[in-house]
């Protein structure tokens, strides 16, 4: 299952609270979380990490998109 | 450059961000700022507020460098590391009267959460009783956000746009060097209180950059961290606040400055409803405006707009708790301020039930 989530613009910790409730409703998967700002891509990164989830992260449009895979 | 942005997101980079935090604050304390109160956001600008005559209390009237340190020392680090970006647009009359709020309580309780830890770390226990009230508030704040509370994404805009806060600290810095007196009364200069204590201008300033550089890259943030533990049990900005409390303490040890006790602690009072009230009001208004004063500061410095409205609430709060009595006083709080705190934690509950996204 792949999946993508926008999340830029909004101020930290949404982006955390939205890419959290994304992966538990996925379970497992590939799921792209687009961000803007160093904050959003390190707080992600660092939540997805804690969770056993692997992390990827790179440059897109305005930021961030921060691959999660499980 | 990359590997010392890994060290400032490391465990060991934010724990190093608030030991350095507590011992600059201690040791600013020994070359004259007020006692516990090292750096404290609140305070300090609340004494701007008044240097620029918008309250008249007259002990608490100077333009702290340190304030605008924190915004430079953001922003220079925000450019070097191209993290600036200028954005805004996220409800900001909301921001501004979270910020108002904000300040409403901290004065109540006499301090900002960094205050709250430096006043810790000095041995006042009454910090104790405010950061439980802070914590009650972050997380009254966190069930908001988890059941869908949002202010709304905020947009780029024109990268000069970000640039009008650090353009404020600027004139600010300008009044301090200059230090005019106009016929019409300010820059008001306390002759006495914590206003008139100090440390030269030039060690506030380079310390306060030091420490805005440093809170950038390492996103130090304490209601961030309260939130954090209490939403999504991450531990990780918790660990800088006890950086900050262990740094403070050692250094207040070595330069005689911890005195444990309740009573007759420097610029606090022993009421423990008010000091639980205030920063509990504080504690909401922190987390549904996204970061404490300090993170706000750090976030106007790197262009966020949104956050440079939260702390111009913050201003007003001040002008107004100070000229309609609402803070303390060392002898207690002020007449209107339990009544300023009851109406802040009704505006914050006003906000965090109707601004919800339907999921």
């Amino acid at each position: 299952m792949s999946e993508k989530i926008d999340v830029r613009g909004l101020s930290c910790p949404q982006p955390v609270i939205e890419s959290q409730k994304k992966m538990e409703q996925m379970g497992s998967g590939v799921l792209e979380v687009y961000v803007d700002s160093g904050t959003a891509r390190d707080n992600v990164s660092r939540m997805a990490r804690k969770k056993g989830w692997s992390v990827e992260v790179n440059d897109a449009q305005d930021g961030f998109v921060v691959k999660l895979s499980k | 450059m990359s590997s010392l942005s890994a060290f400032f997101a490391s465990r060991a980079g934010i724990i190093s961000a608030g030991v350095f935090i507590g011992v600059v604050a201690a040791l600013l304390q020994y070359m004259g700022n007020p006692p516990n109160m090292g750096v404290c956001v609140a305070c300090m600008e609340r004494d701007i507020v008044g240097a620029l005559g918008l309250h008249r209390a007259d002990v608490v009237q100077y333009i702290r460098p340190e304030i605008i340190g924190f915004v430079f020392g953001s922003l220079i680090a925000a450019l070097m590391f191209k993290e600036y970006r200028s954005r805004s647009g996220s409800a900001p009359f909301v921001r501004f009267s979270l910020g108002f709020f904000a300040m409403v309580g901290a004065l109540v309780f006499l301090g900002c959460p960094w205050r709250a830890l430096l006043r810790l770390a000095g041995g006042d226990i009454n910090a104790v009783v405010g950061l439980l009230g802070l914590i009650v508030g972050v997380g009254i704040g966190a069930m908001f956000l988890k059941s869908g509370y949002s202010l709304g994404p905020s947009k780029r805009t024109y990268t000069t746009a970000g640039l009008i806060m650090p353009l404020f600290m600027l004139g600010l810095l300008i009044l301090l060097l200059v230090a005019p007196k106009l016929p019409t009364g300010p820059v008001f200069f306390s002759a006495k209180g914590p206003g008139s204590q100090y440390a030269p201008v030039a060690v506030s300033l380079i310390a306060a950059i030091a420490i805005g550089f440093i809170a950038q890259r390492t996103r130090f943030c304490t209601m961030g961290a309260i939130r954090d533990v209490i939403l999504i049990k991450d531990y990780h900005l918790i660990s800088g606040l006890a950086g900050l409390v262990g740094g403070a303490f050692v250094t207040n040890m070595i330069l005689g400055q911890f005195n444990p006790g309740f009573a007759g602690q420097p610029i606090a009072h022993t009421n423990i409803v008010w000091n639980f009230g205030g920063m509990l009001l504080s504690g909401i208004a922190f987390a549904l405006a996204g970061g404490c004063p300090g993170r706000q500061l750090f976030l106007a410095g790197e262009g966020d707009g949104d956050a440079a409205i939260f702390v111009l609430g913050m201003l007003a709060g001040a002008a107004f708790s100070h000229n309609f009595a609402a803070a303390s006083t060392p002898a207690g709080p002020g007449l209107w301020g339990p009544g300023a705190v009851i109406a802040g934690i009704i505006f914050c509950l006003f906000i965090g039930f109707t601004m919800r996204e339907k999921a």
